[in-house]
């Protein structure tokens, strides 16, 4: 503790100027825990008030389709009575953010890991600084890039390769299937995802890594460990509730991206279980729909709208869950 | 100067400058006219001193902008029903016109060089027809050579008047697409990638081999993508131009249309373009701001009267008089001013 006790003067008692000095200090304590309080609780209030507003304007359409919304496979706004449903947006969100981080949980990993073990010191601060930049690039340069220079290079070079090899195989014929490539699918919207979620990654567990006393690696590295058995036994476990983080961090991002995700995922409401084919996100309908909907129909995408505050709380929650467990395990 | 006086320097500017918004007429609504909105504005203030402002914001949009009163008049690519209008104290007219072509990517083909039919964009658009090589399509241009490819159909993700128009007209000539998919804004398409807005199509056609699009005729002519020729309702081929779409409108039966309710898709005559888009303007018959609806109305006329070239610099069509007069007669005479 660093506060000192009030001294005491000769005769044993607390000096008047000190006691008024104090008090004033007590009152700036109370109004600063107050004013924290407010601004905290705040949060809450937005928070709730985000949630009773999306549940409002979703209202139309929760009574109308109710539960089967979630399974309903067609999107129709254009019937007399809709038939809206959420299933082909949901699978896209899912679809796209796994694949995502499939490619970036390793790749960014193997970023962090060449950074702070094996990279040449005067290497360092480029490369750091050129993860950083990728951060800051908005996203809709990553959409255009993605529309005009990758989906057109995998669309020529890449997937008829693909399709073309795996043709005869079972699943794999219909997971890499297609009957048409175009620059436009649900493999290459994941592809953009997981260059953009790519720095967050190797951010953090960069961060995480440095965290490591020395120590402990140089005990492992003296008793003879090569540098994967330190980086697997010392630095991963040490450091895996920073990197869970970062991993939920980049989660979060991938789920609701919309800008990049809009241009290059082709916006059409179809499951057909081919990653080359187009798809749609939830927040890619949103934003392509929004504009130009009304009444049942704009409901349903309000309604979408908090499947996908759900759909990213519970992945917050599950992921939590997952840390507290890890901790009980490590303390065991 | 002192900070009193900053401040009460820009309270003044500030109540002068939304004194002086208040007397402008503000539309809001469709994006497919709101070029040549925007022009005629344009020109309007330089010739009349009175500005106009309009926001292309989506036919929906204005639709509900103009039901809640916060514009003077709405664009719409969607004309109304007599009820809906009557119900909402609204009248329409059609402003301008315009026509959809379908857009093709193809190796050696350009403008003109194909030509479609009704039936067979009807079929490629449900799915139905699924390589460019196929029987209809050669059928239909023997002479060209079409590639053993698959078609990458483009169409809108957003919902648009242009898709209105469009699936209105393949709706009216293929009862397999009426069926599988509809007349509608926006509509569950049963195949094909979706671009948002005219330009979001025409880039996706103009990045894809081996697609094709539907887009305003002007947003293919501005990016250089190879438009197709149809047959119409005549059984005639014919190419989308000025004199095509303005065929179009001078068959339709305007006279008979109930509160100018009408699609010019498929228009009788040899030369009509099948896929002309007329737009329309919305506006109550009872203003709150009954100077700001003469105001809208002052412009409309001049833009009538004044407007037909500039129209046809950016490839829309002007009204023809008959229904220019018509307007002015049937609809105008309604609004209180």
């Amino acid at each position: 503790m660093t506060h000192a006790t009030p001294s005491l003067d000769h005769d044993g008692r607390l000096s008047a100027a000190r006691s008024k000095i104090l008090a004033r200090m007590a009152l700036g304590d109370r109004s600063f825990h107050l004013v924290t309080r407010l601004c905290a609780y705040g949060v809450f209030i937005l928070l709730a008030g985000i949630v009773v507003s999306l549940i409002m304007g979703a209202w139309p359409a929760i009574q109308t389709f109710g539960l089967e919304f979630l399974v309903t496979r067609r999107w129709a706004p254009q019937l007399d009575e809709p038939i809206l449903g959420a299933l082909a947006p949901i699978y896209g969100t899912l679809l796209t953010s796994f694949i995502a981080m499939l490619i970036a949980v390793p790749f960014g990993l193997g970023v962090a890991i060449f950074l702070t073990e094996l990279c040449p010191i005067p290497l360092r601060r480029p490369i750091r600084v050129a993860v950083e930049l990728l951060a800051g690039i908005p996203s809709i340069i990553y959409g255009m890039w993605g529309f005009f220079v990758l989906g057109p290079f995998l669309a020529q070079y890449v997937e008829p390769g693909i399709v073309w090899a795996v043709q005869d195989i079972p699943v794999l014929n219909i997971i890499f299937g297609a009957e048409m490539i175009s620059n436009i699918s649900l493999f290459n919207a994941s592809l953009v995802l997981a260059i953009m979620i790519l720095p967050f990654i190797t951010a953090i567990a960069v961060d995480v890594f440095s965290t490591v006393p020395p120590v402990l690696k140089e005990s492992a590295y003296g008793i003879g460990c090569t540098t994967w058995e330190v980086v697997t036994n010392v630095v991963i476990p040490f450091t895996r509730v920073g990197l869970v983080g970062g991993v939920m961090l980049a989660l979060g991002r991938a789920l609701g991206e919309t800008m990049a995700v809009t241009f290059i995922i082709g916006n059409s409401f179809k499951i057909d279980g081919s990653i080359f084919s187009p798809g749609t996100t939830i927040s890619a309908a949103i934003a392509s729909e929004f504009a130009e909907s009304a009444d049942l129909h704009r409901s349903a995408l309000m309604y979408l709208g908090l499947l996908l505050f759900i759909l990213t709380f519970f992945v917050l929650a599950a992921a939590r869950l997952m840390l507290m467990r890890l901790e009980k395990r490590a303390g065991a | 100067m002192n900070l009193k006086t900053v401040l009460a320097a820009g309270l003044v500017a500030a109540v002068s400058f939304t004194a002086a918004l208040a007397k402008d007429v503000s539309g809001a609504g469709a994006t497919f006219p709101a070029p040549i909105y925007l022009k005629w504005a344009d020109a309007y203030k330089k010739a009349s001193g009175s500005a106009v402002n309009y926001q292309g914001v989506g036919s929906g949009a204005g639709r509900k902008q103009i039901e809640a009163r916060t514009v003077t008049f709405a664009g719409s690519d969607i004309p109304q029903t007599g009820e809906w209008l009557d119900k909402r104290g609204l009248v329409q007219w059609p402003m301008v016109m315009g026509g959809i072509v379908p857009i093709v990517n193809l190796e050696g083909v350009g403008a003109s060089d194909l030509v479609l039919d009704g039936q067979t964009l009807g079929d490629i658009y449900s799915g139905k027809i699924k390589r460019w090589n196929d029987a209809a399509l050669t059928a239909l241009n023997p002479k060209a050579k079409l590639p053993d490819l698959p078609i990458i159909v483009i169409r809108r993700s957003d919902g648009s008047g242009t898709t209105y128009n469009f699936t209105y007209y393949l709706s009216a000539v293929n009862e397999d697409f009426k069926k599988k998919v509809g007349t509608g804004e926006a509509v569950e398409w049963p195949v094909g990638i979706g671009g948002k807005g005219n330009d979001g199509v025409a880039n996706n056609v103009m990045q894809t081999k081996g697609s094709i699009g539907y887009v305003e005729l002007a947003f293919a002519i501005q990016n250089g993508l190879a438009y197709t020729d149809m047959i119409n309702s005549a059984g005639k081929r014919v190419k989308p131009k000025f004199e095509s779409f303005q065929a179009a409108a001078q068959n339709a039966d305007w006279a008979k249309a109930d509160h100018f309710n009408l699609v010019l898709a498929n228009q009788p005559g040899a030369s009509a373009w099948p896929m002309t888009v007329a737009t329309f303007i919305l506006m109550p018959t009872e203003s709150d701001d009954a100077e700001a609806a003469a105001a809208a109305l002052k412009f409309f006329d001049w833009a009538y009267a004044n407007g037909g070239s500039m129209a046809k610099d950016l490839d829309y069509i002007p009204m023809p008089d008959s229904v220019v007069s018509k307007v002015k007669s049937a609809v105008w005479s309604q609004i209180k001013k």
